[in-house]
């Protein structure tokens, strides 16, 4: 009986977070543009939902709501419904979807894209090789199979974002302070690119021009269509033809400038509204609510750092993380001050949380992709090793024996060497922009 | 000799994807373009156009078309940047893609970005119901709308989708032309489209050389009303 009432409630909750994602993919992600493929809408609520049960399951397990045998059976079965969506469906659309946008392929589509599936198939199970996650005593097509391999690539793509995102945070950030940008800065670029657009439209009619004169001689300028249509036109080329692609060439690297100057000028602007708003927050930092949020800016900014360090020192060292930064803090500051305190207790649930609103608020970047799915089932495995001992029983029991301590040391690596090579790339894409500035 | 010929500036604006490109190259070079890719910025082609063709009158102009990239939804900064390019205007064709129903909504956005340029872009909504008629009827310069993808309307339902575009370009007191621009002959001389495109560019020449009241900077429409706009205007 309480069986049924448990499944009811979860089930309700399903339909609930269907139509939540739903609308949110109507009205925020695709607000300006029309979807005329529903069935990326469906697969896209379908797979949402079905997160956010999984989710709910944690918490439920947490609060100890609902029955324990309900929740393990709801458990099991949500896992096996993602994990079908993930490595079935949602691969095959993609697949599918890409074979008909080339034009080619497009009679047999549905044969290519199952090619496609099978390729992508492939390569997934070889994914296990290297890695420390076969265990010999489950079979081929168990879930925890499955469920190692997703976490490998949802992992790897979590600590690339994460390595970025503790780069790129703290850098804009420092960037909208220092950088002071004048109007006068942003009329001397906006006149350059006028510029190169004129001398491109003065190539464009000398282009135009031979065109008709060649057109109204009678030499018809065709475009080398083919293999063969480019060797003939090596041999038996018009003078006038010649001189068309030369100024093609010069075109070509003229645009090329113009869009560069383009988006350096967007940056600008960019730039100079960031620091309208930057001092207009300092007015508003003298509030309350101001300073609450600049402490919230500060905050995170220093937390990203932090993990950096911490990544590098785990792996220096050969240490696999047992508590995070958030405990460790707290039983220093209580130490320090005497206070009694329950700080397990308390320091169990403030990072539970804390974990919870970072995937709340990464997942914000991420639900414009499709592989939210296993960016949610590599998210349960790392909250696990916020959570205290007790919780962490049922997901074990579920998820198998799968090697946790190999999940930590690989998001460590790769959150390091995405933050390393963002810093790379960010510092050089700076050096780029004021040498530009400074040609006439 | 030929460079010293007059020039007339007309934007191309319109949604990303709609085949703004696309149209420009056929537009220019009377060829289907090959590999349309993304357009980052803008990007500028000429078409060499004989006003008053076949007349003594005959003379022969450059048109710039500024294919102006991007979305109605960008960054206040994008807005910002792009607002350089609508910088004396002498036409605008507003390009909608008949198979997606926003692309031809946003068409009021763009048209309010294109002739407002001296406001901040704040991205103030216009939809259908709210949006100033007036507004377009005092607008001094001409306005054509290119409806692309023709193709893949299905033949049942071409009624709806020409009606809907016939009042889309009723509210911009503009022509309007629907084509494919991938196939060369809905624009093939002596075809109707061709007609109105041919009128369309004469008008734009007309405004910039012949009148000299037509001679406007776009934000500061003159009040007199002239040409061919007042009639269409009083159908409310």
């Amino acid at each position: 009986m309480s069986f049924l009432i448990d499944s009811s409630i979860m089930i309700t909750s399903q339909i609930l977070f269907f139509g939540f994602g739903w609308l949110f993919f109507m009205r925020q992600l695709f607000k300006d543009y029309e979807v005329r493929q529903y069935v990326v809408q469906v697969i896209f609520s379908v797979t949402f939902a079905f997160s956010c049960t999984m989710f709910e399951l944690i918490i439920f397990e947490i609060l100890k709501v609902l029955n324990s045998s309900s929740r393990y059976f709801h458990w099991k079965m949500n896992l096996c419904v993602i994990l079908l969506i993930l490595v079935f469906m949602v691969p095959f659309y993609i697949g599918y979807f890409i074979v008909s946008n080339i034009r080619l392929l497009h009679k047999q589509r549905l044969l290519f894209s199952c090619l496609l599936w099978l390729t992508f198939m492939y390569f997934f199970w070889k994914l296990g090789d290297p890695f420390p996650i076969l265990s010999p005593k489950h079979g081929i097509l168990s879930i925890e199979q499955l469920i190692s391999r997703v976490g490998v690539i949802g992992v790897t793509l979590m600590a690339l974002l994460s390595g970025f995102g503790a780069v790129n945070c703290p850098y804009t950030y420092m960037s909208y302070f220092l950088r002071n940008v004048t109007d006068a800065d942003i009329l001397a670029l906006e006149r350059r690119l006028l510029q190169t657009m004129d001398m491109i439209i003065s190539k464009k009619k000398r282009m135009a021009m031979t065109r008709r004169t060649m057109f109204q001689k009678g030499e018809v300028h065709n475009k080398p269509s083919g293999f063969w249509g480019m060797i003939k036109s090596v041999t038996t080329s018009a003078p006038g033809s010649e001189n068309l692609t030369l100024i093609q060439q010069e075109v070509d690297a003229l645009e090329e400038l113009s869009r560069q100057l383009f988006l350096e000028t967007a940056d600008l602007y960019a730039t100079k509204v960031q620091g309208k708003e930057t001092k207009e927050r300092i007015e508003y930092s003298k509030t309350f609510k101001g300073k609450y949020f600049n402490f919230l800016g500060y905050f995170f900014s220093i937390y990203c750092v932090w993990k950096i360090f911490m990544a590098t020192i785990n792996i220096v060292f050969d240490r696999v993380g047992k508590t995070d930064p958030v405990t460790r803090g707290i039983e220093i500051t209580v130490n320090y001050l005497g206070i009694q305190f329950d700080v397990k207790f308390w320091s169990q649930h403030i990072s539970f949380i804390l974990v919870g609103i970072i995937i709340v608020t990464s997942i914000r970047g991420l639900l414009i992709t499709l592989t939210k799915g296993m960016y949610f089932v590599s998210s349960v495995l790392l909250i696990r090793m916020s959570m205290p001992l007790e919780y962490r029983t049922i997901i074990t029991e579920v998820l198998g024996e799968l090697q946790f301590n190999f999940y930590h040391r690989w998001f460590d690596v790769i959150f390091l060497v995405s933050a390393l090579s963002s810093i790379l790339f960010l510092y050089l894409a700076h050096k780029q922009a004021p040498e530009k500035h400074m040609a006439p | 000799k030929m460079a010293s010929l007059d020039r007339v500036k007309v934007l191309v604006l319109g949604d990303s994807g709609v085949g703004k490109s696309s149209l420009v190259h056929l537009l220019c070079q009377n060829q289907v373009l090959g590999n349309p890719s993304w357009t980052v910025g803008c990007s500028v082609d000429v078409r060499v156009h004989d006003y008053k063709e076949g007349t003594p009158e005959e003379k022969t102009y450059y048109i710039e078309l500024w294919d102006v990239g991007g979305s109605v939804g960008s960054a206040s900064s994008v807005k910002s940047t792009r607002a350089v390019f609508y910088n004396s205007v002498n036409g605008i064709i507003l390009v909608h893609d008949l198979t997606n129903k926003k692309s031809s909504q946003n068409l009021y956005r763009w048209s309010l970005e294109a002739l407002n340029r001296d406001l901040v872009p704040t991205g103030v909504l216009v939809t259908n119901g709210d949006y100033d008629r007036e507004q377009f009827a005092d607008n001094q310069i001409p306005l054509l709308v290119i409806g692309t993808k023709l193709d893949q309307i299905h033949e049942t339902k071409r009624h709806e989708v020409l009606t809907r575009t016939a009042f889309l370009a009723e509210d911009f007191n503009a022509e309007e032309i629907n084509l494919d621009c991938t196939n060369p002959r809905y624009l093939a001389a002596g075809s109707s489209n061709a007609v109105k495109l041919s009128r369309f560019f004469d008008k734009v020449i007309e405004k910039r050389y012949f009148l000299r009241e037509g001679n406007q900077i776009p934000g500061f429409p003159d009040r007199k009303r002239f040409g061919g706009g007042t009639l269409k205007s009083l159908h409310y």
